[in-house]
């Protein structure tokens, strides 16, 4: 009760000071170089952004896609959750994206982007990002901007410490928040404790088609495992999970898994993983997850159910699994460029601990361990520390680095970035953020080669930032120039849902990739027609089958007859444009789905079960053309038992 | 050999680019086509200028009653041969280094290439005249032929034709065989005063 009491003392505390010191901010920083600051942001009409930003969705379960440093929104990504805007989880193609051992889950959290590298640099191919709920990890293609393979985390639950690529893409990680029986079982949550473990994945990806397989799962003990990242350089071959709730808590967290001094970040050698399973010292365990890819060729996904997995226990597997006693419910897990400081921020802590991954080896040399937590070694907190920063702020959650030597940490509480000297730990600059900042991401942040020009802050709270807009508002993303020795707030952008990380990339390493269309010649949908000579309806008992065309400015057929009540009507749709930025859309009347957003080449299909008798019409939905309010039709619907033929046309013929 | 008759035979084998180089080019630019679309004219079809631009020039052009382009068109069939039997005669009538032969060469290219010119004018004009009575835009008085040579603005686009690369090698190559005529009647001269 005592600490609980002191920490809101200290937030109210801070909150005032915050206030002051925001208000002397704001007040003395105006005229020329407000003025200077503005032309900075600015990117004149017809020119175009320097970096690509991908801010985590949240509880909007997408992935939104920003420009620095403008802060204008280009796109909104749907991945985990049904998007009408598009009809992705509408449509019958994308529909398996969404499949899970619980089956259509059609919503998550989505917690974690982090970008594809090679050689330890971002290589801007794939993005990866997690979902928190029902544990999965989806792999976006940077290409075309869609969703293409979704793998569902078994043994997990609250996927939260993913998902973070090794430096070569080798893994993308999936850590459980939640320790569960595993397998799952009716049993008594009283019996948490060494009973519940906490699963952490290592999901392998595929060099050439990024195809994910869950390779292996090491089950660590029933703490909560919060963030994760990838040694790299040196460090490569390891990576780093902070955890909390080292107390086994079960009940009332926000006390009882507060009460340790120090809880642990879990250092995994996967190299080391990799011996032992190419030695086949695993255990195969039963259990069922989905796996989901989307073909761009045939653009239909397809959803297969897996059984098993390899699962690797470290008390019996020596050398997998350290444990670093790090201060006090470690929150951000971040390694910084070179490899060697592994920096964790100890959420109820005022100070940063940054382990050397020498010293750690060291330690782990001359085997000096401070015992064990069910069978694996915990280090000596002062073997390990490589450097500390003492009374930043207040509660530092994520770190992020500059390539100059500087790192950069978020204090939610006390709602600021700390900017501090890597191996000095002297804190050299601080700025307000508004408020609550959560995340921070500097592009390539999580790689050797960090583009350290700009900083994003995101932000929870939003308050007095934008025009009120009813009790909530969007949260906000500050943008920071970090290019000088001081930061200097530049621009404050809203965002959608609540973004948790984010990744950034250069322009240049993504936009010359970018698909314009697909092409119709590649296009192998098996109810894809490429011309509107092969339009056509097809029927197969009350299954209707509607092979339609769209192109500037009509649907063909228009005309639709020989449909019936209960009948089920798939209208298969392909678009036969050719060009850049010209989808067609189609909605139905009384369609229990969403509309269509069908891209140029590309085919899609929506299901369309006429419950009435009537001549009901269809539209596009995008505007397409100066004649694109005339792109419509109709389908007649007769009784049951009618016995009028199908037929369609289009221009009567 | 003499000067003028390798002239010639090389101005008359220049002909021979238009096989591989299209011979004229025709771009739209509008707002909403920020690259431009366009179609390289060959002596024996026409292609699309960057992927799929024929495809949305038909596209465009149907709103106000305009035929897609055509696959095929008779020139196709004539243009390859006009163009490898004067080849071929240049190359004889370089070897043969008869002057009357290179003027006359040269006249009847000029005269082949300004019927070639108005032929295609004459398609142009059916092209941009020749509309669908059924076309959803209707401008009274308005055309929509691409001008001949130059820029011109249809509606809301920028309509350019230019000759390509094929077309400068033919140009060149016509040029060659007058030179080499004038070539040869210095040469012819200067023999006379030895």
């Amino acid at each position: 009760m005592k600490i609980k009491t002191n920490i809101l003392n200290t937030c109210i505390l801070s909150g005032v000071a915050l206030m002051l010191t925001s208000c002397s901010y704001t007040g003395g920083n105006q005229g020329a170089l407000s003025g200077n600051i503005a032309e900075r942001v600015y990117v004149a009409p017809g020119e175009q952004d320097d970096y690509y930003a991908f801010l985590s969705g949240g509880y909007s379960g997408n992935l939104t896609v920003y420009g620095l440093p403008s802060g204008r929104m280009f796109k909104e990504i749907p991945v985990f959750s049904q998007f009408p805007t598009s009809g992705y989880g509408y449509s019958e193609e994308t529909k398996p994206l969404l499949n899970t051992s619980h089956g259509f889950i059609p919503w998550d959290d989505l917690h974690h982007p982090d970008i594809s590298q090679t050689n330890g640099e971002l290589d801007g191919r794939w993005i990866f990002v997690n979902a928190n709920n029902t544990p999965r990890i989806a792999r976006i293609s940077l290409e075309t901007f869609e969703t293409e393979e979704v793998i569902e985390i078994p043994n997990s639950a609250g996927n939260h410490s993913s998902s973070f690529v090794t430096e070569n893409s080798e893994y993308v990680v999936a850590g459980t928040r939640f320790s569960v029986p595993v397998p799952q079982r009716d049993m008594s949550i009283d019996e948490y404790k060494s009973n519940f473990k906490g699963a952490v994945s290592f999901v392998s990806v595929d060099e050439e088609s990024g195809h994910m397989d869950l390779a292996f799962q090491i089950l660590l003990p029933g703490f909560n495992y919060d963030l994760a990242h990838p040694g790299r350089g040196k460090s490569h071959g390891w990576m780093f999970f902070s955890t909390y709730n080292t107390e086994e808590a079960n009940t009332l967290l926000e006390v009882n898994a507060s009460q340790n001094d120090k809880d642990f970040i879990a250092a995994i050698n996967w190299k080391k993983a990799e011996e032992y399973i190419s030695e086949g010292r695993f255990r195969e365990i039963q259990t069922e997850y989905a796996h989901n890819i989307y073909d761009e060729r045939t653009h239909t996904a397809t959803s297969t159910m897996k059984k098993t997995v390899k699962v690797l226990d470290p008390a019996d597997l020596p050398g997998l699994v350290y444990l670093l006693p790090t201060p006090k419910s470690p929150h951000g897990c971040d390694v910084d460029p070179s490899g060697e400081y592994i920096i964790g921020s100890g959420k109820l802590s005022a100070s940063l601990t940054a382990h050397s991954f020498t010293n750690m080896l060291s330690a782990i040399e001359n085997e000096e361990f401070d015992g064990d937590a069910y069978g694996i070694p915990i280090l000596n907190y002062d073997d390990v520390v490589g450097g500390v920063v003492e009374q930043a702020g207040l509660g530092p959650l994520h770190t992020e680095f500059d390539g100059r030597g500087n790192a950069y940490t978020t204090f939610f509480i006390s709602s600021e970035v700390v900017k501090w000297r890597l191996g000095t730990w002297e804190v050299v600059d601080r700025k307000p953020t508004y408020y609550s900042v959560g995340h921070l991401m500097i592009p390539g942040g999580n790689s050797r080669k960090p583009f350290g020009k700009y900083v994003v802050a995101m932000n929870k709270i939003t308050k007095d930032r934008y025009l009120p807009t009813g009790p909530e508002m969007e949260h906000s993303a500050q943008l920071y120039d970090i290019s000088g020795e001081k930061m200097e707030l530049l621009l404050d952008f809203p965002t959608h849902g609540e973004p948790h990380y984010a990744a950034g990339a250069p322009a240049e390493l993504i936009a010359p990739n970018s698909k314009k269309f697909y092409k119709l010649e590649d296009n192998d949908h098996p109810y894809a027609v490429k011309s509107e000579a092969n339009t056509r309806l097809e029927r197969d008992g009350n299954t209707v089958h509607v092979y339609m065309t769209t192109i500037r400015s009509h649907f063909a057929p228009d005309n639709i007859e020989g449909i019936k009540v209960g009948d089920v009507v798939y209208f298969h749709v392909t678009n036969l444009e050719q060009d850049f930025d010209v989808p067609h859309g189609i909605a139905m009347i009384g369609a229990n789905t969403s509309e269509l957003l069908i891209m140029p080449g590309q085919t899609k299909t929506f299901r369309w079960e006429p419950d009435k008798v009537g001549v009901w019409p269809f539209y596009c939905t995008d505007f397409c053309s100066a004649l694109h309010q005339e792109m419509q039709g109709y389908v007649r619907v007769s009784p049951a038992d009618s016995d009028i033929e199908l037929s369609w046309s289009l221009d009567g013929e | 050999m003499k000067k003028s008759n390798l002239m010639m035979i090389l101005g008359s084998l220049c002909l021979l680019a238009l096989f591989v180089m299209p011979m004229w080019i025709i771009t739209l630019e509008a707002p909403q086509y920020p690259d431009g679309i366009g179609m390289d004219i060959w002596i024996n079809k026409i292609e699309d200028h960057n992927p799929n631009d024929i495809k949305n020039i038909n596209l465009m052009n149907h709103y106000v009653g305009m035929k897609p382009i055509p696959d095929h068109m008779k020139e196709f069939d004539i243009f390859p041969y006009v163009i490898g039997i004067m080849s071929a005669f240049g190359v004889i009538i370089g070897v043969s280094g008869n002057r009357k032969l290179f003027l006359t060469w040269f006249i009847v290219m000029v005269v082949l290439g300004a019927v070639g010119m108005y032929d295609f004018y004459i398609w142009e004009y059916d092209y941009g005249h020749n509309l669908d009575p059924k076309a959803a835009i209707k401008i009274p008085g308005q055309g929509y032929q691409p001008p001949l040579i130059g820029s011109k603005q249809i509606l809301n686009f920028t309509a350019h034709s230019w000759p390509a690369a094929g077309a400068y090698f033919l140009f060149t190559g016509i040029l060659m065989s007058l030179g080499a005529f004038l070539m040869k009647r210095k040469e012819q001269e200067q023999n006379e005063k030895v």
